[in-house]
């Protein structure tokens, strides 16, 4: 049985996103996306403990019988969590400064639960982790984006304090838009996130209803177009 | 896709008491050989950090000790206790450090303060807060230069009615729609300062003073930082 990894990537990064289509995991995802660039450090934390969890989960998933498998999982992806938590506050300290805050949230992200459950307790193991890069990575880009949303609308930054995230190369990533903004507090409290993810939800909707209209337009000509050469063979033929 | 197996071994309950009590344990020991093995690393991580944040708030240039090895739990004669670090040139105290803890708006604020021999602040640090990111996390000097503004001021600089946010007449900028938290913190530091006015004697000699005595404390539910 070989994995389709393209259906995986397209489910996890678009067609099953977690926070937009699964509306999993939004406990961290309006805490923390006050600004791009916590979007991003909750995202990667996350997609780390996913990926391990996943691969862990799929390589016991013939061990684990069903009935206990839910508090098995929790074990797991607690201790999971906590061990990454110890190590990183000891060996790689300035990632755990920035990322400190996040890691203790992933244990309560269903998603990685979810992921568990759903896919990796039924998949080998490079399909369980094929599909937990996929999901932390479609998880990190709404992240992004409503945190983006929310930070160029509340403050008129864009992915402040980057250089502290990704290293000083990366400083240029940090972007005052609107010089002198008073600010819309709105949009960085709590309240704010769930209007402007909303507001994304409606725009993805929008923009899948439009695809899916234009996918049906070119098979609608397609399938003419193919009628039509059936209808004069001369010309399809030359 | 595997419950055909179910009625086997899987199925019973031993089995399955055994499996979740395996995995319990297996997890507890990982966590205490993780513990084991960061612990010490970990505490000395913090100790960086702290002395990191105490370099920021006692420049360099007027000690030469340890600032770490001259930590000193100090005794207040109001019964609080401080945990004091004192710089020293020779064998005078040019400046000391101690923590303050303000009431923000989402919890505890963790204040480092620097108040230079003169009674002038030598620097003011937020260690730890929950404030709102993009809001109240302006107190961190890492997002914004505001909290450098309290560099040079003392008690009497500006006048102590003057020791308030601008929105309850005093000196000091709010920020954009957050104004619990700036007023927490400069209240927090005006406190800071006349902790060191009421007890400079005290902070400024060198010898460790250990512990007042125990019949003096009379005040001993006030020991929670607040005063």
């Amino acid at each position: 049985m070989i994995p389709d990894y393209g259906r995986i990537a397209r489910d996890g990064l678009w067609d099953n996103n977690v926070v937009f289509v699964q509306g999993l995991a939004l406990c961290p995802t309006l805490a923390v996306t006050g600004t791009a660039t916590n979007g991003l450090g909750m995202g990667l934390a996350t997609t780390a403990v996913l990926t391990a969890s996943n691969i862990l989960v799929s390589s016991l998933r013939r061990i684990v019988s069903p009935q206990v498998r839910i508090p098995v999982y929790i074990v797991l992806i607690a201790t999971l969590v906590t061990l990454v938590d110890m190590a990183l506050n000891a060996w790689l300290h300035e990632l755990h400064k920035v990322l400190g805050l996040f890691i203790a949230l992933i244990v309560v992200n269903c998603a990685v639960l979810g992921r568990a459950e759903s896919f990796a307790s039924k998949n080998s193991v490079p399909a369980a982790a094929a599909d937990a890069l996929a999901m932390g990575l479609g998880f990190t880009a709404a992240l992004v984006v409503v945190g983006g949303v929310r930070e160029i609308v509340g403050s008129g930054t864009f992915f402040h304090g980057a250089s502290q995230l990704l290293g000083e190369g990366l400083a240029f990533l940090d972007l005052t838009l609107i010089p002198h903004y008073k600010g819309f507090l709105l949009a960085i409290l709590p309240p704010g996130g769930f209007v402007a993810l909303g507001l994304l939800l409606a725009g993805k909707r929008v923009l899948d209803r439009r695809l899916a209209a234009r996918a049906e337009a070119a098979a609608i000509r397609k399938a003419a177009s193919s009628a039509e050469a059936l209808a004069s063979p001369g010309k399809a033929g030359g | 896709m595997s419950t055909d197996t179910d009625s086997g071994y899987r199925g019973r309950t031993s089995y399955q008491a055994l499996l979740l009590g395996g995995f319990a344990m297996a997890a507890a020991a990982s966590l205490v050989i993780a513990n084991i093995a960061t612990k010490d690393a970990i505490e000395q991580r913090r100790a960086e950090d702290l002395l990191a944040s105490l370099d920021q708030v006692i420049p360099p240039a007027i000690h030469d000790n340890d600032l770490l090895a001259q930590a000193a739990n100090l005794q207040l004669a109001s019964g609080q206790g401080i945990t004091l670090y004192r710089a020293l040139e020779g064998k005078e105290v040019t400046g000391v450090a101690y923590q303050l803890q303000a009431q923000g708006y989402g919890g505890p604020i963790d204040l480092l303060l620097g108040v230079g021999a003169d009674g002038k602040i030598l620097g003011v640090r937020a260690l730890a807060h929950t404030e709102t990111p993009g809001l109240g996390d302006h107190i961190d000097v890492h997002q914004d230069k505001w909290i450098l503004g309290f560099d040079g001021l003392s008690l009497g600089d500006p006048p102590a009615e003057r020791w308030a946010v601008k929105k309850d007449g005093g000196d000091f900028d709010q920020f954009s729609g957050a104004t619990i938290t700036p007023r927490a913190v400069v209240g927090a530091v005006k406190k800071g300062l006349e902790l060191f006015r009421d007890n400079r004697d005290a902070l400024l000699t060198p010898e460790v003073t250990k512990e007042a005595p125990a019949d003096r404390s009379s005040s001993n539910q006030s020991t929670g930082g607040r005063s």
